[in-house]
């Protein structure tokens, strides 16, 4: 099936305008409750100087830190494993799997799995695995990505919740009362805690020095999840690496003000070592990783926490929804690690964006990410990545600019040509006029104004 | 003071009341003003598009153009900030380099160099500001919502100073109008419900006017008024600053 690129599927989404403006105000909150809780902290851009700093050092020494980190989570009892990219990855979870022989599986939410297509890979291995975190579970129970990375079921009303669970869970139809809902999936899911075998979770913040992951939910269920399974398995992309326990002070106080507005995500748990009798796995995935690392351009894309605060505040991205992205990580970040992914596959996207620059200022780890996206913008078309009429279109009009007298003669033909045909202009065909009026245009340039009033 | 003026090619060919306000405005306040005769555009609209290799005789136009100028004024947020960001010439570097310097968009050069305190400007309207985003994220015209920073800004500290004016925010104070270049015909959909969006809010306010430092988002703010018949028009804040309506 041929994927529906950015602008197409961006258009079908804002065809229902009242379901686009939902979309836009919920998220739009989203970001004022971070403007709120950014504006409470007078050391806010302090702290976000720390996170990029410490974020640059550490992938300067990515190779010293992660080797650290090995050697002391093998030090804790934690089995490592070091994944090239997402097959890999996939494999090893699913020989962890077989080698218990577990059925019982649940996992927390982890962007990385999804990056990696693991949830269509295990179901063909013929194992189930139940995603617990709400907003995933019902996009599960849909068979859909995610649309944000924190809020992955942003895209959906409270409406389309109530027919999916009456359809999956037998809840009453037409009841959209969301506590009941919710109620209705925590039975669902407290049934999958306790019986659970195995837990897969992401990791936020991996600190080196100690060999301990962190793992940030708001539902607690990262961590009901590995409490009674005997196999936790924790899988993260190599960037998540931070060299000391201390640094969490930066990063925690940064990520969930500027996910959610919150001072600090409900639960933060630290897993340093598997519990008696338990065992601790971590996936240590790079992914294309190392590409990116080595494009100057485009490495501190790798400081990305993950905290989504650039989807909340773009507003192309609210307007329209996560999944016209056709990526795992949508919004601007997405737009700048997806074309290292596939160029060809993901060229449209870093052209989803005006350049309005919002990203870059609420990016706690100072991202420039439009700066970025420019970039990009640049290595496609030299990469050759454009469609040939864009292509032959803007060449066509750098000639024409680098030729005044051409310049000047194209404007004023083209002026005269508005005024006396308006019809060659305002058609179907000019993509402005379709909901949009054209300027007016006038009988002389600026130019002809100035020889007449000031040469003279 | 000299200045050559930068007029951005599509305000020469389809608003050049914006430059003849610029020019007035600056020679109002003792400026010479010179209009280099074959100027056409920053590059801007190519290099936003991936081009930016694309460019390099529109580039080496502009350089020929300004090279020397001591102060160069433009009334554009967004092409100054093409120019000053991205203005290279391989064979042409020091001049580039001296143009990227000596670059200001209108209400800077106002504020920062000129140092305006007073205006003799009358403009009696309810008047909406809009943001441009490459003059406020890039040129830091105005202090940002994202950011925790004292609160300034450079067009409405000159727009206070223009009398009989009633100056009136949108909601969201400095959200893209969703123009964003060639993004206004690649990404249609968006361009224009973000334009629609902006519109509403200055709408609710029940403006005359909505004004800002780029014509380009006006442009595009002013087809949608126009298209939904509003009584609400988009004007230039050149304007603004060189009405004396009685």
């Amino acid at each position: 099936m041929k994927v529906q690129d950015h602008a197409s599927a961006a258009a079908a989404f804002i065809a229902d305008e009242p379901r686009t403006d939902w979309h836009d105000e919920t998220l739009w909150w989203v970001r004022q409750k971070r403007d709120k809780a950014a504006h409470g902290l007078p050391e806010w851009e302090q702290l976000r100087s720390w996170a990029s700093q410490i974020k640059d050092h550490t992938l300067s020494h990515l190779d010293h830190y992660l080797e650290e980190f090995e050697k002391n989570a093998l030090a804790n009892g934690v089995q490592v494993h070091w994944a090239e990219d997402g097959a890999a990855h996939n494999r090893i979870i699913h020989n962890i799997i077989r080698n218990h022989s577990i059925q019982r599986i649940v996992k927390s939410k982890s962007m990385l799995t999804e990056e990696c297509h693991f949830n269509e890979y295990i179901r063909e291995q013929g194992v189930e695995v139940v995603d617990t975190d709400l907003g995933e579970r019902i996009v599960q129970f849909r068979n859909e990505p995610p649309s944000h990375i924190v809020l992955p079921a942003i895209h959906l009303k409270k409406q389309d919740v109530s027919e999916t669970f009456h359809e999956h869970l037998q809840t009453e139809k037409g009841n959209n009362d969301p506590q009941y809902l919710t109620a209705a999936a925590r039975v669902h899911l407290r049934d999958k805690f306790v019986h659970s075998e195995l837990a897969i979770t992401g990791v936020n913040f991996a600190v080196a020095e100690t060999g301990a992951v962190v793992v940030c939910t708001n539902e607690g269920n990262a961590d009901m999840g590995t409490h009674s399974a005997r196999v936790h398995i924790a899988c993260m992309g190599f960037e998540k690496i931070i060299p000391k326990a201390e640094h969490l002070s930066v990063f925690l106080r940064l990520l969930a003000r500027s996910a959610t507005g919150q001072p600090i995500t409900t639960y933060s748990s630290i897993f340093r070592k598997p519990r008696p009798g338990q065992e601790m796995h971590i996936v240590i995935v790079d992914n294309g990783r190392s590409r990116q690392l080595g494009r100057p351009d485009f490495r501190n894309s790798l400081k990305c926490i993950r905290c989504a605060a650039c989807f909340n505040t773009c507003p192309v991205y609210r307007r329209s929804g996560g999944h016209s992205y056709h990526t795992a990580v949508a919004g601007p970040i997405g737009s700048i690690l997806n074309p290292n992914l596939d160029m060809k596959a993901n060229a449209d996207l870093p052209f989803a964006s005006t350049l309005c620059g919002s990203c870059s200022n609420v990016c706690p780890v100072k991202i420039d990410i439009h700066e970025q996206l420019w970039k990009w913008r640049q290595v496609l078309v030299k990469e050759g990545y454009v469609a040939p009429a864009k292509k032959l279109g803007l060449q066509g009009m750098a000639w024409l600019l680098a030729h005044p007298a051409v310049y000047r003669l194209a404007g004023k033909t083209g002026r005269w040509v508005m005024r006396r045909m308006p019809f060659l202009v305002n058609n179907r065909l000019n993509p402005w006029y379709k909901q949009r009026e054209m300027p007016t245009p006038p009988a002389q340039s600026f130019r002809d104004w100035y020889l007449k009033n000031r040469k003279s | 003071m000299k200045v050559a003026l930068f007029v951005p090619c599509y305000i020469d060919q389809f608003y050049p009341g914006v430059a003849v306000a610029t020019m007035e405005l600056l020679e109002k306040l003792g400026c010479t003003v010179t209009f280099p005769m074959n100027q056409t555009c920053c590059g801007q609209p190519m290099a936003n598009s991936g081009f930016a290799s694309a460019s390099a005789g529109c580039d080496k136009n502009f350089i020929a153009s300004f090279r020397d100028a001591e102060y160069i004024v433009g009334p554009s947020g967004s092409c100054v900030l093409h120019i000053k960001e991205h203005l290279h010439h391989h064979e042409e570097e020091a001049a580039a380099t001296k143009i990227r310097q000596g670059i200001y968009e209108l209400t800077e050069f106002l504020t920062d160099v000129l140092q305006v305190k007073e205006l003799p400007a009358r403009f009696p309207h309810r008047v909406g500001l809009h943001n441009s985003c490459h003059g406020q994220r890039g040129l830091h015209l105005s202090s940002m919502s994202e950011r925790v920073l004292p609160s300034y800004s450079k067009p409405e500290q000159l727009l206070q100073m223009v009398e009989g004016i009633e100056l009136l925010k949108p909601k969201r104070v400095d959200e893209c109008c969703g123009f964003g270049g060639t993004f206004c015909v690649f990404e249609e959909a968006v361009s224009v419900k973000m334009g629609k969006d902006r519109v509403q809010e200055h709408e609710d306010n029940a403006v005359d006017f909505i004004t800002g430092v780029d014509m380009s988002c006006l442009m595009h703010l002013d087809g949608i008024l126009r298209r939904k018949q509003s009584r609400t028009r988009a004007i230039h804040i050149a304007e603004i600053l060189n009405a004396n309506i009685r």
